[in-house]
């Protein structure tokens, strides 16, 4: 696996807050699935847990011309992309102060102010799709990168390859985020993929393609960085494998019988990005242990907060049922 | 025995074409596989190839000719030891007369002899040019391209081949291969590329070579296009075309003869057009691509080289959503779109001969229907007879007769009839295909039903 993660980011601010938005993401899917075990948050619901680096660690490397996309698993991309946590978990709860004012839910959500495009909820839907983000950036003659998200499950559909094949043919900006966390619902990648180095599923397209070790968020910025440069250039399209790992089941519903308790543990102990970056941020003397409960703490009270904003927020109006069909 | 060389078919829905040009004269020698000749088809022109080998021993059309027939002689070959006078076969030598027979049946390229009723909002004494629906959808895709450069047109062979059926001639080399676009042979991957280009704002005009092949694209169509808008709470949409040939061709089979007007119009957040005359085919495609919203418009192949007066204005846009009454009357009235509406037609024509007076009302747009047009109709004339190429069960003249049946039960004086397809995958043998779709006798025969007549 090749590591990017040998140096330390010059910007103390800058590591802080790599830190800060991962814990966010942490402290937000952890009230989500407590909601969910309310009754609050109905339907599906895919927490992100364990996931964090990845997502945090690209969306540094990005500028306001560029877009994002995603599958179902969708909360820390919203959050990494800027979007509010009131707004966000307000959806989650199906309530008028909800993102979509409650008519997308958890899979399902947009910010046209933050160029996120969705929260897709069929899987690999979203290839395609960000693909003509992309094509979109490269028709305006602008310098936009979209970045398309999907997991090792989605990387094995067809409509993928449709879209690696037409990005590289017409060099569109787009890097391909595949985040490998080993599981397609409850399918290890060995019982469902051939190829299970996805950075190399785009080697017939003459896709360039890097494995990252998406638990590092340090590595994942720098790959990142890198991949995004590299679109922006107008080289065409590249592909980030971010090996990463969830925590959590597939879904709320989802008792993850697939896997051992000592395998999730291990991951957690060993791997985890969180303490691990904030390990690091101690030794470097970036900041404090008191520093890192500090953040915790206004984190908490965001996320509180959010839960608060989502759970008295109220229901759509039942006009709501009609609009936004058409304009 | 000379060898009678005759007018190829040389698409599905060829009936007739152009001897363009021979390139072989009298008394040459042909190999087979050596080039007799140019043929135009409505799509293209083409290399004809000799089949026998022989001697030219007469050319019976001349270059040049329109109009000819399939399987009318063209040429005579003679065998060795054969000589010129046995070219002396029965068909008489052709002049380049067109054949302008108008055709009777409804297949026929050509359209039933009729005058569409004017719009009535059309400007009084406008223009009004002979133009084939192909030319017309051609027009209104390049008018808007001019005007809006967001607008752009992408499917498969619409650029360098100029479109499979030829819908796309011109516009490559007008707006360059930026904004008319190949794509390779994947409906999925390039309709979800548009749907994320149409969420950043551009236009795109989606062609599909045939709406069968959009199956392979269904998802992108119904899960992101027409979605999105409700999803995000109205933050983002899917401004857009998705086009092509819908509903049978010609000897073409069950997996390229189907129509899917009602699996379309079932579905909220698209707006699903299917007109039948060239000057709706303008206008509402002009209306579609500047339409903010997800548009599926279904045109009919066969229907391409038919020609109807257009209006000659800077501008032509038609309101999308209103049904047109094609013809008056006050005995029945016949519900339809696409090209059931030309058997609607050529019925009516025959009912006004045994004293039935028809309404006919094209539809245009099957989503949201001008239910409006049908139900003032009906309570008109107190009969409904629905007229279309789609499957029976839960097509949209079901959708029409339930809501015609439910508000203005009063008015009716015999149940709401349907004329559709038949049940059944499309045949390709020629007399089961022809039994598997609706004919002028059905249309006859139904509102004949409805009326108490026999």
């Amino acid at each position: 696996m090749k590591s990017f993660a040998n140096g330390a980011l010059s910007n103390s601010e800058a590591q802080k807050k790599l830190y800060y938005d991962m814990l966010l993401i942490r402290r937000f899917e952890e009230r989500s699935g407590q909601l969910y075990g309310m009754g609050l948050i109905g339907g599906f619901c895919h927490l992100y847990i364990g996931q964090e680096a990845v997502v945090v660690g690209m969306q540094a490397n990005v500028t306001a011309n560029d877009q994002i996309i995603t599958a179902y698993r969708d909360h820390g991309h919203m959050l990494a992309a800027g979007m509010e946590s009131r707004g966000v978990m307000a959806e989650l709860t199906g309530r008028e102060g909800g993102y979509s004012r409650g008519k997308g839910g958890s899979m399902h959500m947009f910010s046209a102010e933050k160029k996120f495009y969705g929260g897709h909820g069929i899987v690999g839907a979203q290839v395609p799709l960000g693909t003509g983000l992309a094509f979109a950036n490269k028709y305006r003659g602008n310098d936009g990168v979209t970045l398309t998200y999907f997991g090792d499950g989605a990387a094995n559909q067809g409509q993928v390859y449709e879209s690696f094949n037409m990005a590289q043919l017409w060099k569109l900006p787009v890097v391909y985020v595949i985040e490998n966390n080993q599981y397609a619902m409850g399918t290890s990648i060995n019982r469902a993929s051939a190829q299970s180095d996805f950075s190399k599923r785009g080697a017939s397209f003459a896709i360039p393609g890097v494995q990252v070790d998406g638990m590092d968020v340090e590595a994942v910025q720098k790959a990142g960085a890198e991949a995004v440069a590299y679109c922006r250039k107008g080289n065409g399209p590249m592909i980030l494998e971010m090996k990463t790992y969830r925590y959590r089941g597939h879904s709320m519903s989802d008792p993850a019988k697939y896997r051992t308790r000592e395998e999730v543990d291990d991951v957690r102990e060993k791997r985890d990005p969180i303490d691990h970056f904030g390990s690091k941020l101690v030794q470097r003397g970036v900041c404090s242990e008191e520093d890192l409960k500090a953040m915790d703490t206004d984190i908490r009270a965001i996320v509180t907060d959010a839960a608060e904003f989502a759970t008295t927020s109220p229901e759509p109006d039942m006009a709501e049922l009609y609009t936004d069909i058409l304009a | 025995m000379p060898t009678q060389i005759l007018m190829p078919a040389l698409s599905p829905t060829m009936e007739e074409g152009k001897l363009a040009k021979w390139l072989v004269k009298e008394g040459d020698i042909v190999k087979s596989g050596q080039v007799l000749a140019e043929i135009e088809t409505d799509k293209a022109t083409m290399e004809f190839e000799a089949v026998d080998e022989g001697r030219i021993g007469k050319l019976l059309v001349a270059a040049g000719s329109e109009n000819v027939k399939v399987n009318e002689p063209i040429a005579v070959l003679l065998a060795d030891g054969e000589d010129a006078s046995a070219a002396n076969v029965k068909a008489a030598p052709k002049a380049a007369a067109p054949v302008a027979t108008p055709a009777a049946s409804s297949s026929a390229p050509a359209a039933p002899v009729f005058e569409a009723a004017a719009d009535p909002d059309l400007p009084a004494g406008t223009e009004m040019v002979m133009t084939t629906v192909r030319e017309a959808l051609r027009d209104a895709m390049a008018e808007e391209m001019r005007r809006d450069g967001d607008v752009f047109l992408m499917g498969e062979e619409v650029a360098q081949y100029q479109g499979a059926y030829k819908i796309s001639q011109g516009l490559l080399d007008e707006f360059g291969d930026k904004r008319v676009i190949d794509t390779p042979i994947t409906e999925h991957g390039f309709a979800g590329l548009a749907v994320g280009a149409a969420f950043d704002g551009l236009k795109p005009i989606v062609e599909f070579m045939t709406w069968n092949f959009a199956m392979q694209a269904m998802d992108q169509i119904v899960n992101s296009a027409a979605k999105t808008r409700y999803m995000s709470g109205g933050q983002m949409a899917a401004p857009m075309v998705f086009r092509g040939p819908n509903g049978a061709a010609a000897r073409v089979g069950a997996q390229h003869s189907q129509d899917y007007s009602a699996w379309y119009a079932s579905i909220p957040g698209v707006k699903v057009i299917a007109p039948y005359f060239a000057a709706d085919a303008k206008g509402l495609l002009k209306a579609a691509i500047r339409d903010p919203n997800p548009i599926i418009f279904l045109e009919n192949e066969i229907c391409y080289g038919r020609s109807f007066p257009v209006p000659k204005l800077d501008d032509f846009v038609l309101p999308i959503g209103k049904a047109r009454i094609v013809r008056q009357g006050k005995d029945v009235t016949m519900v339809s779109y696409s090209i059931a509406v030309g058997m609607a037609i050529e019925a009516a024509e025959r009912l006004a001969a045994e004293g039935i007076d028809a309404e006919i009302i094209d539809l245009r747009t099957l989503r949201p229907l001008d239910m409006d047009t049908v139900l003032a109709s009906v309570k008109k004339t107190n009969r409904l007879v629905t007229v279309e190429q789609c499957w029976p069960v839960c097509s949209v003249g079901t959708e029409i007769c339930q809501r015609v049946a439910l508000e203005a039960f009063d008015y009716l004086d015999a149940p709401p009839t349907k004329v559709t397809g038949k049940d059944v995958p499309m045949p390709y043998a020629a007399n089961l295909e022809k039994a598997a779709l609706p004919t002028v006798d059905e249309v006859v025969a139904a509102v004949k039903a409805v009326c108490y007549r026999d």
